[in-house]
């Protein structure tokens, strides 16, 4: 009997080898305003790139061999290894080619290296999936695996790729709108949780509220992001000179005021959505039968509606924190600060590197946010 | 124990109840009997103020209802419901226990009520740590009855509990209802569709169609002298007899001092036992135990 090959497993390497082989690793430029030559993985970094093969090799043959057990626990170490040989190859590569180089001279990661190292992340994701891997465990490969990439940056081991070195040069600026990034998401869900979990109360208990309600939230939906920062910008600029406590409390028509006020309306229909949806998928009998054995209605809520109802109400939650990491990038052209920041500098000066440095750590951060709820909600649901 | 008085329930400008007045004693195990839509429901759920009452009076031991805290009230009524609304995110024993943790009640006390429940339903001690999906529907609602009695309510109100069981469930449920009402002489009324039930397990039937009480009586005088035309209907002609037969006790048809062969007859069991039990033995008598007499073929059916 011969178990069916893993598909999802070639389609990664065939894509994953694809790349290596007909784009470049890394791009070498003599100074970033202009484009550099690309460069093939092979020529990169040529003991790596044996090591890149002999992984991707490993892998092909997990592909073929049955799914679970043992099979499933290799592919994740070859796709992990894959990963971090990824990183370091760019790291050798960029290492040589500063050898001798002029100092304006940069390495910038090519194709090959980004769809190698998704490629990789994904054959991690799908072994995870196919070990049936508990909370536990993926927390454990995640922590792992980025205590791993971690120890490659410090060693000084990436130093100087170009987006490493863009990197160097701005460290306090970065951890200043890093900082301001969480603290923009983190004022955002406060308040939107403070007022979407009473609005979807409000539309589980009172049927006719929901039409207006929704049509309200929908509506402020269908503003594009962009648009509802600059909306709010004259009107915010206006109450602050006609009112001096506005402005004493910070609110002008740029920076943080415009925007939290727009991440909040945004972040408001999923969350009333999902409380709504979480208290009407308990099942009517449960709250029947908890009122027929006398408890009141705040222990019918306590005791009954919120823990059946949590895991839908979190899984709102963990829509809204990852939608808002997303927005709060795009919230940086009201002057609003966070990861944003570097993204429109980059676009502005037209330098890759620097709108990497912004966009990395916001889709990392997403991630994080993303892995770290559906945990908490799993544990939860059993 | 529970009287209800001239209780209507009007919405939407109709009577859902209309003037329902019928008084159960204390022990009694009283059936409301009628087809959907009769009001039988509302009458059980108007009892624990599940559903409010727009007329009437309802006194349960004396006291109007109206007059004490719903709260209190339901944590002294049993209630068991169709859907069964076990609680999925807690254990079997929380389940039970519910009730008892809302009056405060010690945990060592709480542990020894479920244990003692879980043996009275007849559930394994081993389902106590498990969540309700894990159960089948006819153990689930053994969970639904535990729970009802948990605090030892003298009043238990059933609404068509056993509707969403397989037949075979539902018959070997009913026959262990009959074993703890007798066990534990609660007052029951008991909501159902089904008469047969009803004629099996209650000693007082209500029947009710589009919202009135029509008849109120023991299940004798109902397959005897139905009140009326709709009763008739329900009752139905075909297989009266053998109705008959079901609800007769083999005590009350005793002759002294016959004697006869093989093994004795409970004289609590019915006639339509005594008969089975005649044709698979082809006897025409039968011992009856503890009565020092027989029962004979031809006292069946006089």
């Amino acid at each position: 009997m011969t178990p069916r090959a893993n598909a999802v497993l070639l389609m990664l390497i065939a894509v994953g080898a694809l790349a290596v082989g007909t784009t470049g690793f890394v791009t070498h430029a003599p100074n970033r305003l202009v484009t550099g030559i690309s460069i093939p993985l092979w020529r990169a970094a040529e003991p790596q790139a044996g090591a890149i093969a002999a992984m991707g090799a490993t892998l092909l043959a997990t592909a073929f061999l049955p799914a679970r057990g043992w099979a499933a626990r290799l592919a994740l170490i070859a796709a992990s290894a894959l990963m971090l040989l990824s990183l370091d190859a760019a790291g050798a590569a960029a290492r040589t080619l500063a050898l001798g180089a002029p100092e304006a001279a940069r390495t910038l990661l090519g194709p090959a290296f980004w769809i190698l190292l998704l490629c990789a992340a994904l054959s991690i994701l799908d072994a995870l999936q196919r070990l049936e891997a508990r909370a536990a465990a993926r927390l454990g490969v995640v922590t792992g695996l980025a205590a791993l990439v971690a120890a490659l940056i410090f060693t000084g081991r990436l130093d100087q790729i170009s987006l490493a070195r863009e990197f160097a040069g701005r460290r306090d600026a970065f951890v200043s709108e890093f900082v301001r990034h969480c603290a923009l998401v983190a004022g955002t869900l406060g308040p939107a949780l403070l007022i979407g979990v009473p609005l979807g109360l409000l539309a589980a208990r009172r049927p006719r509220s929901r039409a207006p309600l929704y049509a309200v939230l929908n509506g402020v939906q269908t503003v594009p992001s962009i648009a509802l920062f600059g909306l709010l910008v004259g009107p915010l600029a206006a109450l602050a000179s006609a009112v001096p406590f506005f402005a004493a409390v910070g609110v002008h028509g740029v920076g943080p005021a415009p925007a939290l006020i727009a991440l909040v309306l945004y972040a408001l229909l999923p969350v009333a959505r999902n409380t709504e949806a979480g208290l009407r998928q308990v099942d009517p009998a449960a709250v029947e039968a908890a009122f027929a054995m006398g408890m009141s209605h705040s222990q019918v809520f306590w005791q009954v509606e919120l823990p059946l109802g949590l895991p839908v109400f979190l899984a709102g939650v963990r829509v809204v924190t990852v939608q808002t990491i997303g927005l709060v990038a795009v919230a940086a052209l009201v002057g609003a600060g966070g990861l944003g920041t570097f993204v429109f500098q980059g676009i502005g000066q037209y330098a890759v590197d620097l709108v990497l440095i912004g966009a990395v750590p916001t889709i990392l951060l997403a991630l994080a946010a993303d892995f770290l709820l559906s945990i908490l909600i799993e544990r939860l649901g059993r | 124990m529970i009287e209800i008085e001239g209780v209507t329930r009007i919405e939407g400008g109709r009577p859902i109840v209309d003037r329902v007045t019928f008084s159960v004693a204390a022990g009694q195990f009283c059936a409301l009997v009628g087809s959907s839509g009769a009001g039988k429901s509302t009458t059980l759920k108007m009892i624990n103020r599940m559903v409010a009452k727009s007329a009437g009076t309802i006194r349960i031991g004396g006291a109007d209802v109206s007059t004490l805290d719903p709260q209190s009230l339901r944590r002294r009524i049993g209630y068991v419901i169709q859907s069964i609304g076990l609680f999925p995110h807690w254990t079997v024993a929380e389940n039970i226990a519910t009730v008892p943790r809302l009056l405060g009640w010690d945990k060592a006390r709480i542990r020894a009520r479920v244990d003692e429940l879980i043996d009275l339903v007849r559930l394994d001690r081993d389902h106590a740590g498990r969540y309700p999906h894990l159960l089948s529907g006819g153990q689930q609602q053994r969970v639904g009855v535990a729970r009802a009695l948990a605090a030892d309510p003298d009043l238990l109100l059933m609404d068509e509990p056993f509707g969403a069981l397989d037949p075979i469930t539902r018959e070997a449920l009913a026959d262990e209802l009959a074993l703890i009402h007798h066990r534990t002489g609660k007052t029951i009324l008991f909501v159902t569709h089904d008469l047969d039930m009803a004629l099996r397990l209650a000693d007082r039937i209500a029947i009710m169609d589009g919202g009135r009480l029509i008849q109120f009586a023991p299940p004798i005088e109902i397959l005897e002298a139905p009140a009326n035309a709709f009763v008739r209907d329900l009752v139905g002609r075909s297989a009266l007899g053998l109705k008959l037969l079901a609800i007769r006790r083999v005590g009350d048809r005793v002759r002294p001092g016959l004697a006869a062969a093989g093994e004795p007859l409970a004289s609590s069991a019915s006639l339509a036992d005594a008969l089975s039990e005649m044709v698979v033995r082809r006897t025409d008598r039968l011992p009856v135990a503890d009565s020092g007499g027989a029962i004979l073929l031809s006292d069946i059916v006089a």
